[in-house]
């Protein structure tokens, strides 16, 4: 086999390698709820952390001129509050499934990175709503 | 696949047409399917998306499978029907990743993040782009035949990884809406009907591509003076 052969080898099998070692490994645990966090604190100090869990009802308010978002993260047992600066992504909204991405301040997580976790679940609107209904679903899915 | 002088059947040629026939009904399912009461609109990419992973998957299965009868037979036709499945799998994915991405920002709000799911295709994907490689670096067509075989057999366990990595690990990815785990389906039927028929469109399709790589790839090697 020619050498630039050999070099392309190498930096795929290299590319793959660190991808299950490094990228697989650090994502297998993708993100902890709150509960896990506050099971062992002290594994977690000063490090970056992914939150997962259920944006609670009535908790979110978003400043839309300083970008300031703030809500409460529950995994059903512990709640933490969440201190956000960004847009929230359009499927944001009460009850929905989040991953926060940050670290903790105290009792207060910061996060910077913000995604939404929807269901597998798709169903048309329910039926008997009517056409303005139904566009307005569509246009706050937009 | 023929011995002497391969050439293209009608059987090729009736089921690509058909596939995309198939692909006409299925866009028109596609785009008269209700929108989604969380996600509107953008759930159509969803007939797109997992139409391609899952022929994609097909075709590293069924590339799997020739290799492995190469392996057996020493037939240089089931390498090259291996070859063909294995490229068009690999583009299938590229789609399916392309059509992931593009939901992916509006829903979740990225584009791309490394969590099982996508971190298991993206290897996937490495080691099927390697798959190439290993056969352009090496000349000898038996040598070159036995090498990619192997890569075929071994890449093969990716599929399985992928497709449970929803359920293995935590994912931002959700777990199938066909559920073939759970046999559930969380769809609406409307859109289920646009699924499968872009799916069938897609089978159809990746088939008719196989048999006619697989004859463009005997062609050239009855061209090249190896008996197919």
């Amino acid at each position: 086999m020619k050498l630039k052969y050999w070099v392309g080898l190498l930096v795929i099998v290299g590319a793959v390698g660190y991808l299950i070692w490094g990228g697989l490994g650090r994502s297998l645990v993708y993100f902890i709820t709150p509960s896990e966090y506050f099971q062992d604190p002290a594994k977690y100090a000063g490090k970056r952390v992914r939150l997962g869990g259920i944006v609670k009802a009535g908790t979110v308010r978003y400043d839309p001129k300083t970008l300031k978002l703030e809500f409460v993260l529950t995994d059903g047992v512990t709640e933490v509050p969440v201190h956000h600066r960004g847009t929230p992504p359009a499927l944001f909204k009460e009850r929905q499934g989040v991953v926060v991405e940050g670290k903790f301040r105290g009792k207060v997580f910061y996060g910077d990175n913000l995604l939404v976790k929807h269901s597998e679940t798709y169903q048309p609107p329910k039926e008997g709503y009517t056409p303005e209904e139904v566009r307005k679903l569509i246009e706050e899915a937009k | 696949m023929e011995r002497a002088r391969p050439r293209p059947d009608a059987l090729t040629l009736g089921v690509l047409v058909l596939g995309f026939l198939v692909l006409l009904m299925g866009l028109y399912l596609a785009l008269s399917a209700p929108p989604d009461r969380q996600q509107g609109y953008l759930v159509r990419i969803l007939y797109l998306h997992v139409a391609a992973a899952w022929t994609g998957y097909l075709a590293f299965i069924v590339a799997a499978v020739y290799a492995l009868l190469y392996l057996v037979t020493n037939r240089p036709a089931h390498d090259r029907v291996s070859a063909a499945s294995a490229e068009i799998g690999l583009w299938l994915s590229l789609l399916m990743v392309l059509g992931g991405m593009m939901w992916a920002r509006p829903t979740w709000g990225v584009y791309w993040v490394w969590e099982p799911r996508l971190t298991s295709v993206a290897v996937m994907i490495a080691i099927y782009a390697g798959y190439f490689l290993v056969r352009q670096a090496i000349e000898d067509p038996e040598m070159r035949a036995k090498a990619a075989a192997a890569v075929a057999i071994l890449g093969v366990i990716n599929i399985p990884i992928t497709y449970m990595s929803v359920y293995w690990w935590r994912s931002i990815h959700q777990t199938a809406s066909i559920d073939l785990i759970n046999r559930k389906v969380h769809m609406a039927p409307a859109m289920l009907a646009a699924l499968l028929v872009n799916l069938l469109a897609f089978t159809l399709i990746y088939l008719g591509f196989v048999r006619l790589k697989g004859y463009l790839a005997a062609r050239q090697a009855a061209k090249e003076g190896f008996d197919g």
